[in-house]
């Protein structure tokens, strides 16, 4: 690649190396679990073996004997100090320990403080709980069952397991559109429940400082403002005596969204024994109780006319969201984003409904690298594409040329009320089908069919709707999904940006160091970016939903906007100007016509900060701050192609090429951009084939460690070819659109339909996630099975 | 039980329960924490040090294991104030995102680069299979690995410089 860029001619955007990169490849990073505080204390969690039962008693006397232990906190102890509960991010509460019973397996029950890290997990052996086994539901489609077990008895008026019922798009318009159409396929899905499993495990070190009161907590956490606010909300602390540290983050995905109880357990140990206390899970507790992803059971139709214009869909869905609902979404959208369905297509009526139930599993679910359900959607409507394409005897390539929506219709309003900024939809697929020589594709295809081999390709094509969102649509518990921004400029010119979210590996302080670098004629190497600590930043909601780019990225232009402009009066008092007489030109302030006549940002930094006489009214130094509100969402999208070659024999798929082509608007750092489609590639293909939670009749997790919850290695993932087109976004600053999750949203599908391409000769229809080799001989033989229970 | 090992050329020699895992040695007891901890059922290889010559995953070994022995972790891969080149090729083909396998994949690496100076991208898959990362979809962690050894055979560290190098090889 090529050198760095010169910022003073071509700005600061381009493939720079990052910065974070020093410390991590030294082993110097600084993750939860390397924080070391004197005088710490480390914290065990005692969890329920069984998925539904009665607590009849917790008998702590023989771990508090032991000569190591320091606290043993319980349920009953909580409940003292009305801590037994704490609301979750979806207007439903949790269990922080259990006290009346447990509801999943792997429920907190108590916690241990104990002197180093052995001891507190020798403790745990020695808690006796008495459970009184209560039956058990795993399966949300009978959920609600006359006579099903009452999971959340303690709702008061709660009779059933039913949590709600959300509708969008028109119902009437939906119903006449499918009745004047010549064509209606219908299918059964399954998007199966699937867990985010970030390499770093969850953990957090809380600190009590008990002279002033201060409350400091280094956690894993993707939201540090939002924690804050909760923690204060959920304890009773003062907000301004809270400090969280996100530091360096091992991976989020979604999973570091929510508030866990370990967390919680961890406060109250610090606050009870006066110390430090750390508290970090094991895999299979982050597996088998930390939020999960997906576990949408839906129901799909669509319609079109016998020449393939597509008309309209439907869906109706059963949400299974576990025995808390722990949904993590903006909260006025109990089924997220999940409504974007319409996808990429120009249709006349669409409706969906979505129904959510409790089960005996564990709590969530947590957008897991997508946009609040817009996996499920995109999954939804792409599968359905290409049964229709099948019932029409079209090519599916064919059938989404003739639908995607064109390049004049934007901004377009969707049938269920998304408003998409910006796109050429059929650009992205054509170049998408040039990369893999779509054509050469197909007819190797017939070749290969002609000689008894299975050979399929799968497409797909999906619109994100990331980057939540406008404050006048969506909040998250009362906060509005805004981000905040601040900018110093030192007398020398360097600059320190303050940003509210906080980075998981996306290369926050490369890439927000490049935008303020870019704004104001800086290099990349003079800017530091702050962030994930809420002493040191302004308020603001956090990384998920691919939502930092769209939302703090635009914070830090505009308040790189606002210094520019404040250097422009300082520049002008400098050159014996007006201000209106200056222009910004190759990164510094200079007499319009006089390009000779010019001053740089650093330049203009040390006379802001000098005795040099400014007009009345300026104040000197060149800091701002900003908060950015969102006009609307941004809607990135792209165009996959799977090839896959599988033995019907023995049901193995073997991946043999994915293309992707994604446009995200304006990329800032395209190496890191390549890096989040390849990392959201390979996950989405852990999706299609081998990731799932399973559940026995009983609610014993069944993927509870990585030799049963399968994740792919470098051996399943095939060398990604990436293509791009860049298409600004109309709304944001610099036209940037995310990218963090596209390519997990997008790519499981063109999996699933390139299997089931390959086997249609075989009469195979549909097939469900993950596609193991189990899996699809089932499929073929007509008995599909259920992945996600093993009855 | 007392145990003796020489971490990164420095002996340490400490009173440890016999149960105790070299990971948490190394990490608690000596605070190397550049190798780092990921599972619990020896799948992810983010633990990954040298025993002796050899990578294992240290949350499989014990600590009492490694007694008399020679262990090199992350924190000794950059020598003389130089980093590896392999801790530059993940630098330059953007090898890690969140860093957390990192350690685990370039000691993997090393050891790789040090037996088969000139490996293929299959080679390279074949012996990062052990080692998960959620980040990167491997493609440029098996770049990275490429990067340092077309750079050790263009700059040989004292060898013979390899040869048959087999640059852009997929
Ligand atoms: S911690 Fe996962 S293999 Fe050692
Ligand atoms: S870089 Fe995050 S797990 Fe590999």
């Amino acid at each position: 690649m090529s050198a760095a860029p010169d910022p003073a001619l071509d700005g600061a955007y381009g493939p720079v190396r990052r910065k974070e990169d020093a410390r991590f490849l030294r082993g110097q990073g600084t993750f939860v679990d390397d924080i070391q505080r004197p005088g710490m204390l480390h914290g065990a969690i005692l969890r329920s073996p069984l998925a539904h039962a009665r607590i009849v008693s917790v008998d702590t006397a023989a771990a508090e004997a032991h000569p190591r232990v320091r606290a043993v906190i319980t349920g009953e102890l909580l409940e003292r100090r009305k801590l037994a509960w704490m609301p979750t991010l979806s207007r439903d509460v949790q269990a922080v320990l259990a006290t009346d019973k447990v509801r999943f397996q792997g429920q907190e029950v108590a916690f241990v403080v104990a002197e180093d890290r052995y001891s507190a997990r020798d403790a745990l052996e020695l808690i006796q709980v008495e459970y009184e086994p209560l039956p058990v539901v795993v399966d949300a489609t009978r959920a609600l069952d006359e006579g099903a077990p009452l999971i959340r008895d303690d709702v008061a008026g709660q009779r059933d397991n039913h949590i709600f019922d959300w509708a969008a798009g028109d119902r009437a318009a939906t119903d006449a559109a499918f009745a004047a159409a010549d064509v209606v396929v219908t299918q059964d899905m399954l998007y199966p429940r699937s867990h985010p499993a970030p390499l770093e495990t969850c953990g957090a070190v809380a600190e009590m400082d008990p002279v002033s009161g201060k409350l400091t907590v280094w956690a894993t956490t993707q939201a540090p403002h939002a924690h804050r606010t909760l923690y204060a909300l959920i304890a009773g602390l003062p907000e301004h005596k809270i400090r969280i540290v996100s530091p360096d983050i091992g991976g989020g995905f979604g999973n570091k969204v929510p508030v866990y109880p370990g967390y919680l357990c961890a406060v109250v140990g610090t606050m009870i024994t006066g110390q430090p206390v750390k508290w970090v899970e094991d895999r299979s507790e982050n597996l088998m109780s930390t939020t999960f992803a997906r576990d949408y059971h839906m129901h799909g139709e669509i319609a079109a006319t016998r020449d393939g214009r597509i008309l309209a869909l439907r869906a109706r869905v059963l949400a299974d969201h576990g025995a808390f609902n722990g949904s993590a979404q903006p909260s006025k959208y109990p089924a997220g984003f999940f409504h974007i369905f319409t996808g990429s297509y120009d249709l006349q009526a669409a409706h969906c409904e979505v129904t959510g139930v409790y089960t005996n599993k564990a709590p969530g679910g947590v957008a897991y690298s997508c946009s609040f359900r817009i996996a499920e959607g995109v999954y939804l409507v792409e599968r359905m594409v290409d049964l229709l394409a099948a019932e029409l005897g079209l090519d599916p390539a064919e059938l989404r040329m003739r639908n995607l929506l064109r390049p004049e219709q934007f901004p377009y309003t969707c049938p269920t009320g998304w408003e998409y900024d910006s796109g050429d939809y059929p650009r992205a697929l054509q170049v998408a089908m040039d990369l893999a020589g779509y054509p050469e594709l197909r007819r190797e295809q017939e070749e290969r069919r002609a000689r008894g081999e299975y050979m399929g390709i799968g497409l797909s094509f999906f619109t994100e709707g990331v980057g939540a969102g406008p404050r006048k649509d969506m909040d998250i518990l009362g906060l509005g999904m805004a981000d905040g921004a601040d900018l110093r400029i030192y007398p020398t010119g360097a600059a320190v940006l303050s940003i509210s979210c906080q980075t998981q590996g996306q290369g926050h302080e490369t890439t927000f160091a490049q935008i303020i670098a870019h704004e104001l004629g800086l290099s990349p190497d003079d800017v530091e970016v702050v962030h994930g600590d809420t002493d040191r930043t302004p308020f603001g909601l956090g990384t998920y939903g691919s939502r930092s780019t769209p939302v703090s990225g635009a914070a830090a232009v505009v308040v790189a906007r606002k210094v520019r402009e404040r250097a422009r009066v300082v520049a002008a008092a400098m050159l014996e100007a007006a201000p209106e007489d200056l222009e910004w030109a190759r990164g510094r302030w200079q007499v319009r016509g006089d390009p000779e006549q010019g001053r740089t940002m650093a330049e203009i930094a040390m006379a802001a900060h000098s005795s040099l006489e400014l007009p009345d009214g300026v104040e000197g130094h060149l800091d701002a701050e900003t908060v950015y509100n969102p006009p609307n969402l941004t809607y990135p999208y792209g165009a996959y192609i799977c090839v896959v070659d599988v033995d019907p024999g023995t049901g193995a798929v073997a991946l043999r090429r994915f293309i992707a082509v994604d446009d995200c608007g304006v990329r800032i750092n395209p190496m890191i951009v390549e890096g989040q489609v390849h990392g959201g590639l390979a996950d989405g293909v852990g999706m299609a084939l081998m990731q799932v939670i399973t559940y026995d009749q009983d609610g014993n997790c069944l993927g509870g460690s990585f030799m049963d919850y399968l994740l792919p290695t470098s051996l399943e993932c095939p060398s990604w070819e990436l293509g791009e087109t860049v298409t600004p976004c109309p709304h944001h600053p610099i036209g940037a659109k995310g990218v963090g999750e596209s390519a997990t949203v997008g790519s499981p599908v063109a999996v699933v339909n390139a299997v089931v391409d390959a086997l249609r000769p075989l009469g195979l229809r549909h097939a469900d996630m993950p596609l193991t080799p189990a899996s699809v001989w089932s499929a073929l033989q007509g008995r599909p099975v259920r992945a996600d229970l093993a009855l | 039980m007392q145990i003796t090992m020489t971490v990164n050329g420095v002996s340490h020699t400490r009173d440890v329960e016999a149960r105790l895992l070299l990971i948490h040695f190394l990490r608690d007891e000596l605070r190397l924490t550049g190798s780092h901890w990921g599972c619990d059922t020896s799948n992810c290889g983010a633990c990954v040090v040298w025993l002796d010559e050899t990578p294992v995953k240290s949350c499989t070994v014990l600590a009492a294991m490694a007694d008399g022995r020679r262990v090199r972790t992350v924190e000794d891969l950059a020598r003389g104030g130089r980093l590896d080149p392999v801790q530059q090729g993940f630098a330059e083909c953007h090898g890690l995102q969140c860093g957390f396998c990192t350690p685990g994949m370039m000691m993997t690496a090393r050891w790789l680069l040090d037996h088969h100076p000139d490996p293929s991208v299959a080679e390279i898959r074949e012996a990062l299979s052990g080692q998960l990362c959620r980040c990167t979809g491997y493609e440029n962690i098996v770049r990275s690995v490429r990067w340092a050894s077309e750079h050790e055979a263009a700059q040989p560290a004292g060898g013979d410089g390899g040869t048959g190098r087999q640059a852009g090889e997929r």
